[in-house]
């Protein structure tokens, strides 16, 4: 396991060097001169000079060589440093440190929100099933798994926010802030995780050790919850664990419908801003972030299910 | 988000194998429909896309503007019935270059194993490792809005599934007789792959790509209702909902049209993939629970 969890930090490096590599190569390509970006910053539009642009240019180090910019930026960030911003001249980190809680309280939300959601349905549809109740869930978890998040978004502000008035249209603050982009990234994983959820459940109730239950005489009540659930949890909390990194990746879309200040609308902002370093900085966050918590998905199956070991992989 | 798809799709279980192929024909007729009507989007719309009318703004639907006009007057139809032109293309052409690139990588990395496989599997693993719509996002972001970009980065991220598919019917495939008898008989190791292997990946490969065509299209408007992408005045349904989401209060059906025509698009495509699936490769048909 150990040696697993090594070779997974291992691979975590190289993708760190991958992603920032391929997005510096990218800033490089890209139109627009980071030094000129940082005068305008700095000494306003109407102030700019050649030579502002290149003392900046030679006192950021923009005036060295691809790699070697690439190598400084580097060594900086093993440090914990990230740069500073080319529009606000705020380090990079401290930005992105104070975005993050707002990115990580969305994506709870939507997991708890998707949670709520799905479990119940999962099972009321497994063990009502044909039902219409079964039908309605079906049906809609069709249409939430094949609705774009930002149409669903912009429908959710247009019914309840502007129609009925029971939320705020956008913005950042108490519960009732975070209710309508909750259920706006949470939808699509609420989707599978309703659908996983009834037929994992279809499945265990067919076997055998459910039928031996119910002919002892146990009420339906104690052979879902006692017999039933528990054994159909593993495929689900599979998928669900799955689905997390990529509630990060839903994060950037809600996050700019509903101008909640997490990261994913600092990346948006800081591509529109042609701010280089923060994008830098926000794509290696999130690099960082996704591997991680693949890792602790994976890790944290070894202990739900023993069956899986992942030495016998190597 | 593409692979969370695919795993949900993958997931779903549709009840008899009747109503699956029911619904993979309704998806094809779907898509046959979106392709006839942008082929002949020219001669079918009411109005041009581009023409504008500002005492015409806002208009809500009637039978001279089906789904109303916009801020500028302009026909909403007419410019989601283009707009399937720029969608259709977009989900096209990303499929086509990711899949001929994973074709061709996972077929080198299967057929020749070693060193070569080691490098494209660490590779396809870095991608893989990273959330592809923000990777797409960040390149797309940085090369500056436009069709182009956008094209380029999400073809960028979405080789690496039909890599690994590839090299995995590969491998299984070149161990068996009819690849020794072919190298025994002198061929050389491109015909092989392109007349042995090659058939062999076609049928994985097919409804991988049905499939990444809903999602390429998805991704895409994700990333033109973001503002990047093909720029106004071109009809993008991405940002044809991105510019409605102003007007959500006064005018929703700026909003609501563009909106309800990916939504039918992606899921026509889903639901063809879904049936190819089931008719390529029955071991892969969910157990059916009835």
């Amino acid at each position: 396991m150990l040696k697993y969890i090594i070779r997974r930090l291992a691979m975590l490096v190289i993708v760190v060097i991958g992603v920032t590599l391929v997005t510096f190569t990218m800033i490089h390509l890209a139109p627009g001169d980071p030094a000129e970006l940082m005068a305008i910053a700095r000494y306003g539009l109407e102030n700019l000079s050649e030579e502002d642009i290149e003392r900046i240019r030679v006192a950021e180090g923009l005036d060295a060589p691809i790699f070697i910019q690439y190598l400084r930026w580097l060594g900086h960030t093993v440090t914990g440093d990230l740069g500073r911003s080319l529009v606000t001249a705020d380090p990079v980190q401290e930005e992105i440190l104070l975005k993050l809680p707002a990115t990580f309280q969305l994506a709870l939300a939507a997991l708890v929100v998707s949670l709520l959601v799905a479990v119940p349905a999962g099972i009321i549809s497994a063990v009502k099933q044909h039902s219409p109740l079964d039908y309605l869930t079906m049906t809609g978890a069709l249409l939430g798994v094949s609705m774009p998040n930002f149409c669903l978004g912009l429908l959710l502000i247009l019914f309840f926010a502007v129609k009925l008035g029971w939320f705020p249209v956008y913005g950042y603050g108490g519960l009732s802030h975070m209710i309508l982009p909750a259920i706006t990234l949470g939808t699509g994983m609420a989707a599978i995780t309703t659908r996983l959820t009834r037929s994992s459940m279809l499945n265990v109730l067919r076997q055998d050790y459910i039928t031996a239950a119910r002919s002892k005489g146990l009420s339906e009540g104690q052979l879902i919850f006692s017999h039933a659930l528990k054994n159909s949890f593993i495929p689900v909390i599979t998928i669900v664990g799955l689905q997390i990194g990529h509630l990060l990746e839903g994060t950037v879309i809600v996050e700019s419908i509903f101008a909640w200040p997490g990261l994913g609308k600092l990346l948006v902002d800081s591509i529109f801003a042609r701010d280089f370093s923060m994008i830098q900085g926000c794509a290696l966050l999130f690099a960082v972030l996704f591997v991680l918590i693949n890792l602790l998905v994976d890790i944290s199956y070894v202990y739900l299910d023993p069956q899986i070991r992942y030495e016998k992989e190597s | 988000m593409t692979a969370a798809v695919v795993t949900a799709w993958r997931n779903l279980s549709v009840n008899n194998q009747l109503r699956k192929n029911k619904m993979a024909l309704i998806g094809l007729a779907i898509i046959l429909l979106l392709v006839i009507v942008a082929a002949i989007a020219p001669v079918f719309v009411p109005h041009h896309p581009y023409e504008q009318d500002l005492e015409k703004a806002f208009l809500p639907p009637s039978l001279e503007y089906p789904f109303g006009t916009d801020d500028f007057g302009r026909c909403i139809f007419s410019r989601i019935i283009f707009g399937t032109r720029i969608s259709l293309a977009i989900g096209v052409v990303v499929t086509a270059i990711s899949a001929v690139t994973g074709i061709i990588l996972g077929m080198l990395a299967g057929f020749y194993s070693g060193i070569v496989d080691e490098v494209i599997m660490r590779i396809v693993d870095i991608f893989l490792a990273f959330p592809g719509l923000i990777l797409a996002l960040v390149i797309a972001g940085l090369l500056g809005p436009g069709m182009f970009n956008v094209l380029f980065a999400l073809s960028l991220v979405g080789w690496m599934g039909y890599a690994r598919v590839v090299r995995g019917v590969v491998l299984a495939e070149k161990e068996k007789n009819f690849v020794e008898t072919a190298r025994a008989l002198g061929a050389g190791s491109l015909y092989i792959m392109y007349r042995h292997l090659l058939p062999n990946v076609l049928a994985p490969v097919i409804v991988m790509a049905t499939l990444g065509i809903g999602q390429a299209i998805l991704a895409a408007a994700g990333l033109s209702f973001l503002g990047l992408g093909a720029q106004p005045p071109v009809p993008v349904w991405g940002s044809m909902l991105n510019d409605g989401k102003m007007y959500l209060q006064t005018a929703p059906h700026l909003t609501i049209f563009p909106g309800l025509a990916i939504m039918i698009t992606v899921l026509s495509f889903n639901f063809l993939g879904d049936g190819l699936r089931d008719l390529f490769d029955p071991r892969l048909r969910e157990k059916t629970i009835e």
